[in-house]
């Protein structure tokens, strides 16, 4: 007797949020990158459809960043030029996105002013062809002057624009509307905060489909659990129409994967880990990865070696599904 | 937890009025006051204001008027299924058939429309000898329209088995029968047939309508049920509503969720 597949069948989707803008769109980009749209959980492809692919956003600064060697060494002489170094992620690495971290604006650090954060977005706009993601350096009152200039400066080019957090959203929020942006919503791996952020920043007047959820997350060893289960939870409730909880996640995997102790030290120091350029490469890949699973529409990486391995992760993924 | 607005019912003196009068207003007003109160589904029912034969008609009518101004489903109140039917056509969204008892020939007139329309249909815990006086006899019945959905084809979510609530003033001993056969109907099949009362019957009469009502649903909701028929501008039995289902964690909490219950 044949057996019949359970199948689970969800009343609602993961809301769609559309990333950048061509010259008919009113923006400067090549082509734009639309996220989630999917009715199933990740890759049950016999439940549902994967409408669109994961996409991998690498991380680039406007200053330095005070990565470990081995990640530096992969991109030889840019990192100096945010505009260089943005174009060798998308034409040498394959990058979907560039994320631009202002981290020069922090006031404990170089002071960058607004307006020179936003020249720097500006440089990376023409360097590149893809859809841009920009966030400050996490001092709220300094990012929500950074911002409202990088958006102003930038207006029509649909940017995913960050950070909203619960005690710091409406600035970001405001200047998004203003200038057709998106926002990302920022909650401390808290799924009631997510929601109640959600609810803030859509009663603004931004509609859902500008907004992007990020869940924020624990690095492989370090709490990568945590983020897996509140992900879960909220994909379930996009899943089940709840539609405070149905936007599209991103995951800042290579930050949070590379502030691990496992990726940065060396053979010497801890003999049984083995290389560093290999371990690293890893960590990051394997938080990567579970996130995948878990419903990350947008991976933030940063090593270009763990990149190709989750580009052959994503396609192996979407392959199955389409087959 | 799915709110059905019950104000759309030619018993009411202004909804009886407007029909006669083909009056589109107070149908538009109050489609759009309980939208604004929390309904999901806008319950019609003519009540006795048209003669039966007229009926097909004035139900054709007021689903036009009520979706001028609503994209809310409708919930189509009548036991005359003619009526129903040449309704139904007219509806957007997929429909409610409200309602069906477990007697064969009305289940093989409504049934098969509403796997033709996409519809939900409400069924009654009951037969023509009336409402058993127990939950056992309430389940048997339920079973009956569980086993029949699965025959024509309709999918189990919607199926809303109705345990048919009445006022405490004069049947109290149902209240807590109503409560148990709520709990077994949701263990009848895989998935399980949905649930739902006419709220407000429990009430009828009784000097504390509100306090009855809204006690009661949260009631009702511990143990199954998944919609009701209520005054969906009673803002605290919505408020209960609304917290009920945040404590059986049927969807997550966030300090707004008073006001997102209330979003469509």
């Amino acid at each position: 007797m044949p057996v019949t597949l359970v199948k689970e069948r969800f009343p609602s989707k993961v809301g769609e949020v559309t990333l950048g803008a061509t010259a008919e769109q009113g923006g400067t980009r090549d082509s734009v990158v639309v996220v989630g749209g999917d009715n199933l959980l990740p890759f049950l492809h016999f439940e549902g459809k994967v409408v669109h692919r994961p996409v991998i956003a690498m991380e680039v600064t406007d200053i330095v960043p005070p990565w470990n060697e081995a990640i530096k060494a992969q991109f030889g002489d840019v990192l100096d030029n945010p505009a260089a170094w943005a174009k060798k992620c998308v034409d040498e690495f394959g990058a979907d996105l560039i994320y631009v971290k202002l981290i020069g604006a922090d006031p404990e650090g170089f002071n960058r002013s607004p307006e020179d954060c936003a020249r720097v977005v500006k440089d990376v706009l023409a360097a590149v062809g893809v859809p841009l993601i920009v966030v400050g350096c996490e001092t709220p009152e300094k990012d929500n002057e950074v911002m409202a200039a990088v958006a102003e400066a930038t207006a029509g080019e649909n940017l995913l624009i960050g950070l909203a957090e619960q005690d710091n959203y409406k600035s970001i929020a405001a200047a998004a509307m203003v200038h057709k942006h998106n926002v990302i919503a920022r909650s401390p791996l808290d799924i009631n905060i997510c929601k109640q952020l959600n609810i803030l920043i859509n009663e603004m007047g931004l509609p859902l489909n500008k907004i992007v959820i990020d869940p924020m997350i624990g690095g492989l060893g370090f709490g990568i659990e945590y983020a897996y289960s509140i992900m879960e939870r909220a994909r379930l409730g996009a899943l089940a129409n709840d539609k405070m909880l149905s936007m599209p996640m991103i995951c800042t995997v290579g930050y949070e994967s590379n502030r691990a102790k496992e990726a940065n030290e060396s053979v010497e120091a801890f003999p049984d880990w083995g290389e560093l350029a290999d371990r690293g490469v890893l960590w990051e890949t394997l938080t990567a990865t579970a996130l995948l699973q878990v419903g990350a529409s947008i991976l933030v990486m940063r090593n270009p070696a763990a990149v190709k391995l989750v580009q052959h992760n994503i396609a192996d993924l979407v392959e199955v599904a389409e087959a | 937890m799915i709110i059905i607005g019950e104000r759309i019912n030619g018993m009411f003196k202004d909804i009886g009025e407007a029909l006669r009068n083909k009056d589109p207003k107070p149908f538009q007003h109050w489609a759009l006051k309980q939208e604004e109160g929390g309904a999901h589904y806008l319950d019609v029912n003519s009540g006795p204001a048209v003669p039966t034969d007229e009926r097909p008609e004035a139900y054709k009518w007021m689903v036009n008027v009520i979706q001028e101004v609503s994209n809310l489903p409708l919930c189509l109140d009548s036991t005359n299924y003619d009526a129903i039917e040449a309704a139904i056509k007219l509806c957007k969204r997929p429909a409610m058939i409200n309602s069906v008892p477990a007697e064969r020939p009305k289940i093989e007139r409504v049934f098969p429309m509403a796997v033709q329309y996409n519809a939900a249909v409400i069924g009654l815990t009951m037969d023509k000898k009336g409402i058993p006086k127990d939950a056992d006899n309430r389940v048997a019945f339920a079973m009956e329209l569980v086993a029949a959905a699965d025959e024509f084809g309709m999918q189990m979510e919607d199926l809303f088995i109705d345990p048919l609530i009445l006022p405490v003033n004069v049947a109290q001993e149902h209240a807590p029968e109503v409560l148990e056969s709520l709990r077994q109907v949701k263990t009848l099949s895989n998935p399980a047939p949905r649930t739902v009362l006419g709220l407000s019957n429990v009430s009828q009469k009784s000097p504390d309508r509100h306090l009855i009502n809204r006690t009661y649903l949260a009631m009702a909701m511990a143990v199954g049920l998944d919609a009701a028929i209520v005054d969906a501008n009673d803002d605290d039995l919505v408020d209960v509503a609304a917290t009920a289902q945040i404590l059986l964690n049927k969807s997550i909490y966030a300090d707004s969720y008073l006001k997102v219950f209330r979003t469509r």
